[in-house]
């Protein structure tokens, strides 16, 4: 009995034993549609060269050889991502893959394509060595010469003379960015955990490795562990309750017995299936391992910190493509998983969207730094895309893939602007050194006040086509008072964004104000994508509405 | 030969762009290639003429559909034009006056540095009012009526060294920003009554509309109309805006874009004849913009500002007509085009005296002109006659029909309007008579003076260099500016008898604006006869008064009236006063209430958010064990209320 315990935690199309047959034939060899996988493997397999890079590679060559690499693994994968969405894998043809790990649909190719799109943009600023003044001759990035010398230590000294880069970050990141590939397509609970774990101890690594502030950089990795350690616990602890309930980790199954329409009872699981307390308990649970990683409150807190401490690369890429990946799991957990449990999940989820909008916008108004800000600005668009997703129509979902691409690009420009304007110390971040920043440097300021702006969902950017796709998607949903308090957490958000814009251009520089680098090619071609992205979504966003309603149907 | 519409606007639009685009390097060439343009424009328009006189009456609609510019569900604004009877006579006087006036600038404005850019100014004009006649639909047509605002605002201020012109520039904007939103009104009743922009269907099914909405629409066109043509009230800007070169107050401020108002009108005829209480506006517009004009034109000494009062009256005269109903529309559009002509050539011979005269416009400062430019004084005087409505001249024909349809228009009113008809008649034979014997009659004022005192300043740049203190030599302009005169004047003079022989005019524009005989209660040789009268009458006072005493060089005080007139019968004054010191007023108050009311809740707001945000901002205090408590604490409250909910 025991066999099929294991058997139904792999496959759910097998259909149950017949007696006298061994057991041993019942195990069906597994098939795997590699070609659908590629987007994954590629990653995955150039972050494995990755690391024989850093293993055989001179260390001259190495920047240029993970560079190189990075963007070229990620290009391919996303031309892949492409060839799949032209091959029909996201409408007509979407099916489950890989023994039923995998979900192939229009959904997983958009959050896909989006992720891609968004980390080869966050390699590029990964990549900027022009910013930081070079340090004894070499030129270095913002991350740290050598993580493991203690901070201010004579080891680091040595390092940095030496002229030590961390060229792993960028394996690092392919590694982080393959979690976060399979994480929305994950179609098992086991599988979304593991997609989670290989997203986020990458993660949690780079957050430690800032060149500059490194003792902050320590401090905010080590709480965003432990605090993801601890929301995985919970996220384990509610996947083992749901396989209680359903006997099966698959979607579908648990789908079915949440529906009431299975029959057959897994004589072993007999005492406790079918218990609603279990399923209750289990996907709140699950929910809330996955509103820790979008930073919902009060699963927010980590949030400020981490965004802080990471060296900013590192912050703009989470904040966009982590947060895809996340809100893709979301929305397929409630919207195959957990359908039949619509009416108990739905008023939970409106409280925490409301207190998420209003949290987020309210306290970013008293923030003094830019990055913080920043933080409780992501705060807030959580909750308006948790309105969208909670909408429970086609439409939310729809609504949901738009947002997230669209506020992606605008959040690594956004970072990517962050990092030019420094001082002294490194990044200027505090608030008051950016007054008077729109005399100083008038473009930088400009390209900053456009992000802002469509942060604000100011029309004819994107964060207007997004946020009206999501609050109208929400209307129609029947949530009407989540849109009410969306306008009404917008119109406090647009307060601080446009705070900073005032700041900028109608304050008077400091005599000490902060200096603006110019970046290189990266990074300029990083904020540019940012702004190109920004205003094509605003001024046409049709198409790419078009293209997020097309890939708005899950294959069940 | 629908095809041909499009290439019609294009010509001087190209021309504009090219010019103003070129750079100086098109400074030598610049007034050709706006020239050659304007007169590609005409010939298109000439083709296109002969073209639709080879169709049936019926058959003399074209339509070019070039695309959809804005098609959104039920929206549709397309860029498509219509070429009918009624835009083919503007085609015609827009394009052959325009490219005659673009001759005449070749000579006037040949001292001038930046006449590049004027003739991109002028092609600009022309492609916007091509595009205004020519719209299929109230959006485009809405898109050329901006377009020769813009131009006729850049041509005002063309001189923008002098505060006077940039001044009057701004005002012409403002004042016709009034208009404007009326138009933008209308449009979007009309889209809301009939769900389209596109003259076919709204005119079709005009009839339909219940007489309310009708109304509503009708009296924003006209107010469109009155800020476009100078009719009271939005009048104000017309007199300031001969701070443009003559040429240009000559094209776009007589001939063509002022009339632009008729043209709406007489287009929406369909709407207005189905709302009598807008038509009753309209004519009431236009009957007292007809002696205000007038009056205003009679105690003028600039010789410009005469005219323009004139222009004002002549289009009041239109507006009367059109407000008739179609006992009106073909008479207003006939007046129209022989307006065009005369009053063309009118400021053509204005400016070539100004050219001869050292730039002075003060007629105080002229007399006895007639010897030292003949060819001016002749074509002058011709299109004197043709506008008092000298018998036989263009000017009569169209005259008199409009007064003979005022007097049909039945009742009372129909008295009031003819007796206001006649009695601006004679007020247009006395003011241009005035003018007429104070610029080529009489002694020769200017002798041993000097021209353009400083304390006013010359209206044009080049006199500066010329030396303003020189005793002027009168003489004649040279011959690119005295050919267009001269063609003008024919207009002048033949065009009225061509166009009401065998009322070849009105079968011409029936199909279009439709047309009803209308039956004065007096008989039709009696208005005539008044209306000689009448004529005759205006030259008498006037002779008496300027021709047979010497006129002085200083202005007499005058009567209350005659003072009140040279300031333009207050207009400007009452614009102040109610206007501007009450949008003042209502400023103020506005500033106070949202002072006090508006900030107040605003501030009082945005302050108790931002004790919110310090409170709540105590939260985050930096330690991961508070976070780690309050992530357990939000799962045991998610948890809990989850199960909350199933047990409710």
């Amino acid at each position: 009995m025991s066999v099929t315990a294991v058997h139904s935690l792999w496959t759910t199309t097998a259909a149950p034993g017949s007696p006298g047959v061994p057991a041993i034939d019942r195990i069906p060899a597994p098939t795997i549609e590699y070609a659908q996988l590629a987007p994954v493997l590629i990653v995955v397999g150039a972050a494995v060269l990755g690391i024989l890079v850093e293993a055989f590679v001179p260390r001259k060559g190495r920047y240029h050889a993970q560079l190189f690499l990075s963007v070229v693994a990620l290009a391919a994968a996303f031309a892949a991502v492409v060839a799949l969405a032209a091959g029909g894998y996201g409408t007509t043809k979407k099916h489950i893959a890989a023994m039923g790990a995998i979900a192939m649909d229009g959904p997983t190719l958009f959050l896909q394509g989006t992720i891609l799109l968004a980390s080869i943009v966050a390699v590029f600023t990964f990549a900027e060595r022009r910013l930081d003044p070079e340090a004894h001759g070499n030129r270095v990035d913002s991350f740290v010469a050598q993580a493991a010398a203690v901070p201010g230590g004579e080891g680091e000294k040595a390092a940095v003379k030496a002229g030590l880069t961390t060229t792993e970050v960028f394996p690092l990141a392919l590694f982080a960015v393959a979690g976060m590939l399979v994480f929305p397509a994950a179609n098992d609970l086991l599988t979304l955990f593991i997609a989670l774990e290989v997203l986020s101890l990458p993660l949690y690594l780079l957050c430690a490795l800032a060149r500059r502030k490194r003792l902050m950089s320590q401090e905010a990795a080590v709480k965003y562990f432990l605090l993801g350690a601890f929301s995985s616990a919970f996220l384990l602890f509610g996947i083992a309750l749901l396989y209680g309930y359903a006997g099966s980790v698959s979607y579908a199954r648990i789908a079915e017995v949440i529906g009431g329409s299975v029959q057959s009872v897994d004589p072993a699981l007999a005492d406790t299936m079918g218990n609603d307390a279990l399923l209750l308990i289990g996907a709140a649970l699950i929910l809330m391992g996955l509103l820790f990683k979008v930073g919902a409150v009060p699963f927010h807190m980590w949030t400020p910190d981490v965004y802080q401490g990471a060296p900013t690369p590192v912050t703009g890429f989470m904040a966009a493509a982590t947060k895809v990946a996340a809100f893709g799991a979301l929305l397929r957990l409630l919207y195959v998983v957990l359908p039949g449990l619509r009416w108990d999940w739905r008023p939970v989820m409106w409280a925490v969207v409301i207190v998420t909008m209003l949290g987020g916008a309210i306290v970013a108004i008293t923030q003094t730094d830019i990055k913080r800000l920043l933080a409780y600005s992501s705060i807030a668009h959580a909750g308006f895309i948790l309105a969208g997703v909670i909408a429970a129509t086609p439409d939310g979902v729809s609504s949901v893939l738009f947002y997230l691409a669209a506020y992606s690009f605008v959040t690594i420009g956004a970072f990517a602007v962050v990092t030019l304007v420094r001082d002294a110390g490194g990044e200027a971040t505090h608030l008051s050194k950016w007054a008077g920043l729109g005399r100083r440097s008038p473009l930088v300021a400009a390209v900053f006040a456009v992000f802002l702006l469509a942060f604000a969902g100011i029309p004819l950017t994107s964060g207007f086509s997004g946020k009206f796709a999501v609050f109208k998607a929400a209307a129609d949903g029947g949530a009407g008072v989540l849109v009410v308090v969306g306008v009404i957490a917008s119109a406090i958000a647009a307060f601080f964004y446009i705070r900073v814009i005032v700041l900028m251009f109608f304050s008077e520089p400091k005599p000490e104000g902060p200096t603006v680098a110019v970046p290189s090619a990266l990074t300029t071609a990083a904020i540019g994508v940012g702004v190109v992205v920004t205003l094509v979504l605003g001024v046409a966003p049709q198409y790419f509405l078009e293209l997020a309603g097309q890939a708005g149907g899950f294959v069940r | 030969m629908e095809n041909l519409i499009a290439p019609l606007i294009a010509a001087p639009l190209l021309g504009a762009a090219v010019l103003l685009c070129g750079g100086r390097r098109l400074d030598r060439a610049g007034h050709w290639i706006g020239t050659v343009l304007a007169g590609a424009s005409f010939v298109i328009g000439v083709l296109l003429f002969a073209d639709l006189l080879g169709r049936g009456a019926e058959d003399r609609t074209l339509h070019q559909h070039l695309f959809s510019w804005i098609p959104v569900g039920s929206f549709r604004a397309d860029i498509a034009f219509q070429l009918d009877q009624l835009s083919m006579t503007f085609v015609l006087l827009i394009t052959g006056v325009g490219t005659l006036i673009h001759i005449y600038s070749i000579g006037y404005m040949e001292h001038d540095e930046r006449r590049r850019r004027f003739f991109g100014y002028l092609n600009l004009f022309l492609a916007a009012m091509l595009l205004l006649v020519l719209a299929d639909n109230y959006l485009l047509l809405y898109m050329g009526w901006e377009g020769v605002g813009l131009a006729s605002y850049l041509l005002i201020g063309f001189w923008q060294h002098k505060p006077s012109a940039a001044t009057a520039a701004k005002k012409a904007f403002l004042v016709n920003r009034v208009g404007d939103l009326g138009l933008s009104i209308a449009i979007m009743l009309m889209f809301t009554t009939f769900g389209t922009f596109a003259f076919g269907p709204v005119l079709g099914a005009a009839g339909d509309a219940s007489e309310g909405k009708l109304t509503a629409i009708g009296l924003m066109l006209l107010l469109a109309a009155c800020g476009k043509s100078a009719q009271v009230p939005l009048q104000s800007w017309l007199g300031d805006a001969m701070e443009g070169p003559t040429p240009v107050s000559a094209l776009i401020h007589a001939a063509t874009m002022v009339t632009a108002g008729v043209y709406l009108i007489t287009r929406s005829g369909a709407i207005f004849n189905g709302a009598p209480d807008a038509q009753l506006v309209v004519v009431v517009v236009g009957a007292v913009t007809l002696l205000f004009g007038a009056i205003v034109g009679c105690a003028k000494d600039d010789i410009k500002k005469a005219l323009a009062g004139s222009t004002m009256s002549q289009i009041g005269y239109m507006i009367l007509a059109a407000g008739l109903g179609p006992i009106g529309y073909v008479f207003a559009i006939m007046h129209l085009v022989t307006h065009g002509f005369f009053k063309a050539g009118l400021f053509l011979g204005a400016g070539s005296v100004m050219h001869g005269m050292n730039d002075e416009v003060d007629m105080r400062k002229y007399g006895g002109l007639r010897k030292y430019m003949p060819v001016t004084f002749v074509t002058f005087g011709l299109g004197y006659l043709a506008i008092i409505g000298f018998p036989g001249l263009s000017g009569f024909f169209s005259k008199d029909k409009i007064i003979e349809a005022a007097f049909a228009k039945g009742g009372t009113e129909g008295w009031i309007l003819g007796g206001v008809a006649l009695l601006g008649a004679a007020i247009t034979a006395f003011y241009m008579t005035r003018v007429m014997l104070m610029t080529f009659f009489g002694e020769e004022r200017w002798r041993g003076r000097e021209t353009a005192s400083p304390a006013e300043p010359s209206a044009e740049p080049a006199a500066e260099e010329r030396g303003r203190h020189a005793e002027p030599h009168p003489h004649e302009s040279p011959k690119s500016m005295t050919i267009p005169m001269v063609v003008l004047a024919f207009g002048s003079v033949f065009a009225g008898g061509l166009f009401s022989f065998g009322d070849s005019f009105v079968r011409w524009l029936e199909p279009v604006t439709g047309y009803a005989h209308g039956h004065p209660p007096i008989s039709a040789a009696a208005v005539t006869t008044a209306t000689v009268v009448a004529l005759v009458i205006g030259v008498a006072v006037a002779w008496l008064m300027y021709g047979r005493v010497p006129v002085p060089v200083t202005a007499p005080r005058g009567s209350l009236l005659t003072r009140a007139a040279r300031r333009d019968l207050l207009q400007d004054d009452f614009n102040h006063v109610v206007l501007v010191r009450g949008g003042e007023h209502l400023t103020r108050s506005l500033v106070y209430v949202d002072h006090t009311l508006v900030d107040g809740v605003v501030n009082g707001t945005a302050a108790s958010f931002g004790g919110l945000s310090g409170r709540l901002r105590k939260l985050q205090n930096g330690y991961a064990r508070s976070y780690a408590v309050t992530m357990f604490g939000g799962t045991a409250v998610l948890i809990a209320a989850t199960l909350l909910m199933r047990a409710v």
